[in-house]
């Protein structure tokens, strides 16, 4: 069962911060005596102008205040800009166990999905310019490997090209795919691992275990170096769903029954 | 020595019961009823105001909360419960005729309920808070029952329990039904309000709000004189606290409207539910009709008011009160409240607030490693939350501060050390 770590002393910064944005100061300046006292916090809304980011206060002390990761931890991933319906599948493969990371999963776990959906959609309208990930110095050779199985996969192992699922310019694809530009080394090679060893599973087919499985570890190593250390591109809004050239393999197609080919 | 003769002693009473147990159920027989007789209960069974009434029986109980598993398929059981005896698999209760309760009659079911049995007369154990439910009514039950049949069957075999030797012989159990289960549907007293009576039915029967708010001694019993008095809960780990409102206990000074607005919208002006009480509000309570929820209140507001604690003699500040102080003013007041006074409705107050004062700190400390929101209820549907410190702080910071929240404005309670947060930091979260 999954526990928590030691503490890192990276953040303690960030709630300081955090307790400054304004909708949080706002809300007391303003008195909450306006608000009615007793049943529910719904009372609440009626007389404040909503200030989501002040509900969502657990998400920012992990993901950032709007939700663009933080600077000190490379393995929480960024949500600001990301595919509203993607966001929200993820919330819910975290209560129902298809993901994991226990503090993630206590903090979502008695949330209902229409709630879960107006939080996906708040971060996913969020625009916050992204940070250039470190990533780690590796061979040129591997960064060529990198490169190739980004932009053309490995036909002779049967890896079809991380653009032709996640869109040309990688910022993902309207309404499900996310995108690759401006991950971390850290959380992409998480995330590839997690795909191999069964500890993320999707909801729907499984295209990313199919794929992670084909890759060899240093495959691995090598498409998470070279994505890391691309500038994210100006625009980074995902595409339209029609934008997309390629269509997805039939085995990524959900309602296919995502059996593996 | 002693111990290891004490030991000695009990696995030998243990087999001795086993042998017993096997005698009496070896032949283990299902007990069938004639298929006519069978088909006139289904009939009945299908009346759709009975089905109506037992769904909303059945959210009371909490049932699917047990019987499903997580992200799994409701009623079709799955979920390992732990206890310290071993782990138990809450079984299928959907109506398939293979691995569910396609099979049962009513009588069959009436007996799992009531007398804590399985349909071929084996004991089952206790973590089914059928201590419990034996107090619910057979006309309850029959609603129930209906309800559960007319859910569409899901094909899902049971899993074995895993419990270590002798707990894993089902008849080892027989001791520990004679000391700690007495069967006997809820008799009314007639000295009370019929609101009370219905409260007390509620509170001891289908809402099973003892099997968490008593304390268990070692071998998983709860004693009548403890009832609602508070307890750890084995495994979890969380505190359920003494649910008493009148002086001296766990909730004392919350009216009926405080414990009527917690059970339906997960928070009130005196706390928010967290934790295990997260969920029963979100499965169970937030589903109780005003009129339920109401008895409820009126039952806890008669509980007798209970002996004073000891008067803190020894009370002292923790030494670290001024760095919890700072850490407070940095880390919590911005929501909280310089003065612990909460904002209402969006923040719970923390002084006199009942979680931060328990007897054990052991709430307040996953509270601030766990952070976290208010369950969604209809009546609260977009909760506000509290960041989890559990990677902000070191163990001494949370002592510190956690100290401080117990220890400052009216709160007096007792200290809790680094090492306690340490071992709390390392506790899974169920
Ligand atoms: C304790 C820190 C923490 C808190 C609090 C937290 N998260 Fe996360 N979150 C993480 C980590 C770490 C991951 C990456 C987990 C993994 O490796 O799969 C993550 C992953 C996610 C993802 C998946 C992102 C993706 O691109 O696939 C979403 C969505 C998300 N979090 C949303 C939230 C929301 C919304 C909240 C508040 C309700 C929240 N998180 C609270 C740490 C946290
Ligand atoms: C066949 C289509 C397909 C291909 C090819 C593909 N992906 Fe994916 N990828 C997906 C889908 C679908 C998801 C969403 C996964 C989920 O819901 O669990 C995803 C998710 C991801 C994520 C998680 C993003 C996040 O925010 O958590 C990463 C990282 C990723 N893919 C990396 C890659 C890499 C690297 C490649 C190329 C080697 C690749 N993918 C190729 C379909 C694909
Ligand atoms: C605290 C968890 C919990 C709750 C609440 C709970 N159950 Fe159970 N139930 C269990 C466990 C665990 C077992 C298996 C016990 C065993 O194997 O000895 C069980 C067994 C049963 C059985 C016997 C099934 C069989 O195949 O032998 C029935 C029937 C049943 N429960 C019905 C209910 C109903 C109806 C409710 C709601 C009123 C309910 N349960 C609430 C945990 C729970
Ligand atoms: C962003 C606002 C925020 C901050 C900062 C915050 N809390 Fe909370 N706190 C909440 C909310 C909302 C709840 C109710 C939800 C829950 O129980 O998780 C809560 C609940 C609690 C509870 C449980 C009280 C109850 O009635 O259930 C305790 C104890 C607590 N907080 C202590 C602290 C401490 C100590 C700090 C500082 C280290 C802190 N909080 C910082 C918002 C906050
Ligand atoms: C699964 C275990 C469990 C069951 C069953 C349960 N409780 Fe609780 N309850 C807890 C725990 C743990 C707490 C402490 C956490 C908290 O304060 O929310 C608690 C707290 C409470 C509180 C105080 C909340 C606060 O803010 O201090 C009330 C009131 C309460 N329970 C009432 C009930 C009633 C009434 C029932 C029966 C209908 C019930 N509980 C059943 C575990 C349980």
């Amino acid at each position: 069962m999954a526990r928590f770590g030691r503490p890192a002393r990276t953040r303690v910064t960030t709630m300081a911060a955090m307790n400054s944005s304004s909708p949080l100061r706002w809300l007391l300046r303003a008195g909450v005596a306006v608000l009615a006292p007793g049943a529910g916090a719904a009372a609440a809304a009626t007389d404040v102008p909503d200030p989501m980011q002040q509900r969502v206060a657990a998400c920012a002390s992990c993901h950032g205040a709007r939700g663009e990761g933080l600077p000190g931890d490379a393995k929480v991933p960024r949500l600001a800009g990301k595919p509203a319906a993607y966001l929200q599948q993820q919330l819910a493969s975290f209560q129902s166990g298809r993901r994991h990371h226990a503090a993630m999963e206590y903090v979502v776990r008695q949330l209902s999905p229409d709630y879960l959906r107006q939080i996906a959609e708040y971060f996913a309208a969020q625009q916050v310019p992204y940070r250039r990930q470190a990533a780690p110095a590796v061979a040129a050779a591997a960064m060529q490997r990198g490169e190739q199985l980004v932009r053309h996969g490995d036909p002779s192992r049967g890896v079809p090209s991380c653009a032709s699922c996640h869109g040309d310019t990688l910022t993902g694809v309207e309404p499900m795919m996310p995108g690759l530009a401006g991950l971390s080394y850290a959380y992409i090679d998480a995330q590839l691992d997690a795909w191999r060893t069964h500890q993320r599973v999707a909801d729907g087919p499984g295209c990313m275990v199919v794929v992670a499985n084909r890759m060899t570890g240093d495959d691995v190593a090598a498409v998470a170096a070279w994505l890391a250390s691309q500038p994210p591109p100006a625009d980074m809004h995902p595409v339209p769903a029609g934008a997309q050239r390629e269509p997805l393999p039939g085995w990524c197609v959900p309602g296919n029954g995502g059996v593996n080919p | 020595m002693k111990r290891w003769w004490r030991r000695g002693i009990l696995i030998f009473v243990l087999l001795g019961m086993a042998l017993l147990g096997w005698w009496l159920f070896a032949p283990g027989c299902v007990q069938q009823m004639p298929p006519a007789q069978l088909e006139a209960e289904a009939a009945k069974l299908r009346a759709p105001a009975l089905i109506a009434r037992g769904e909303y029986l059945a959210a009371v109980g909490d049932c699917a909360a047990c019987h499903t598993e997580r992200g799994g398929q409701r009623y079709a059981g799955g979920r390992v419960l732990a206890t310290p005896f071993g782990d138990v698999p809450a079984p299928n209760i959907t109506p398939d005729p293979e691995t569910g309760i396609g099979r049962w009659s009513f009588e069959d079911f009436w007996r799992a309920l009531h007398e804590g049995k399985g349909r071929r007369g084996e004991p089952l154990y206790p973590v089914f808070s059928y201590t419990s439910f034996t107090k619910v009514t057979r006309d309850d039950a029959l609603a129930i029952f209906a309800w559960l049949k007319s859910l569409p069957p899901v094909h899902q075999p049971d899993r074995a329990p895993r419990l270590a030797f002798p707990y894993s012989v089902r008849s080892s159990l027989l001791a520990w039904r004679a000391l700690y289960f007495k069967p006997g549907v809820y008799r009314p007293d007639p000295a009370r309000s019929p609101e009370w009576n219905r409260g007390a039915y509620l509170v001891q029967g289908l809402g099973h709000c003892n099997e968490c708010h008593t304390t268990r001694n070692a071998w998983g019993g709860m004693e009548q004189d403890r009832h609602l008095a508070g307890g750890t809960i084995p495994v979890q780990d969380w505190y359920a606290p003494d649910l008493g409102t009148q002086p001296g206990g766990g909730l004392a000074g919350w009216s009926s409207q405080d414990i009527v607005d917690l059970l339906k919208t997960g928070q009130s002006a005196r706390g928010v539910a967290f934790g295990p009480m997260a969920d029963v509000v979100r499965n169970s309570t937030q589903h109780m009709s005003d009129v339920d929820l109401q008895a409820v209140a009126v039952y806890l507001q008669a509980l007798p008011a209970r002996a004073p604690a000891p008067a803190p003699a020894t009370y002292t500040q923790a030494a670290s009160h001024a760095q919890g102080g700072e850490l407070y003013a940095r880390q919590c007041a911005a929501c909280h409240g310089k003065q612990g006074e909460g904002a209402p409705g969006v923040y719970p107050p923390l002084d006199g607030n009942s979680s931060v004062t328990a007897p054990t700190a052991t709430n307040a400390v996953r509270s601030v490693l766990l952070g976290g929101f208010a369950p969604a209820t209809v009546g609260n549907p977009r909760p506000y939350s509290m960041p989890p410190f559990a990677q902000q702080l070191s163990d001494d910071e949370v002592a510190a501060v956690v100290n401080y929240i117990r220890q400052s404005w009216s709160n007096r309670a007792s200290a809790v050390w680094p090492a306690e947060v340490g071992r709390l930091r390392h506790t899974p979260v169920d």
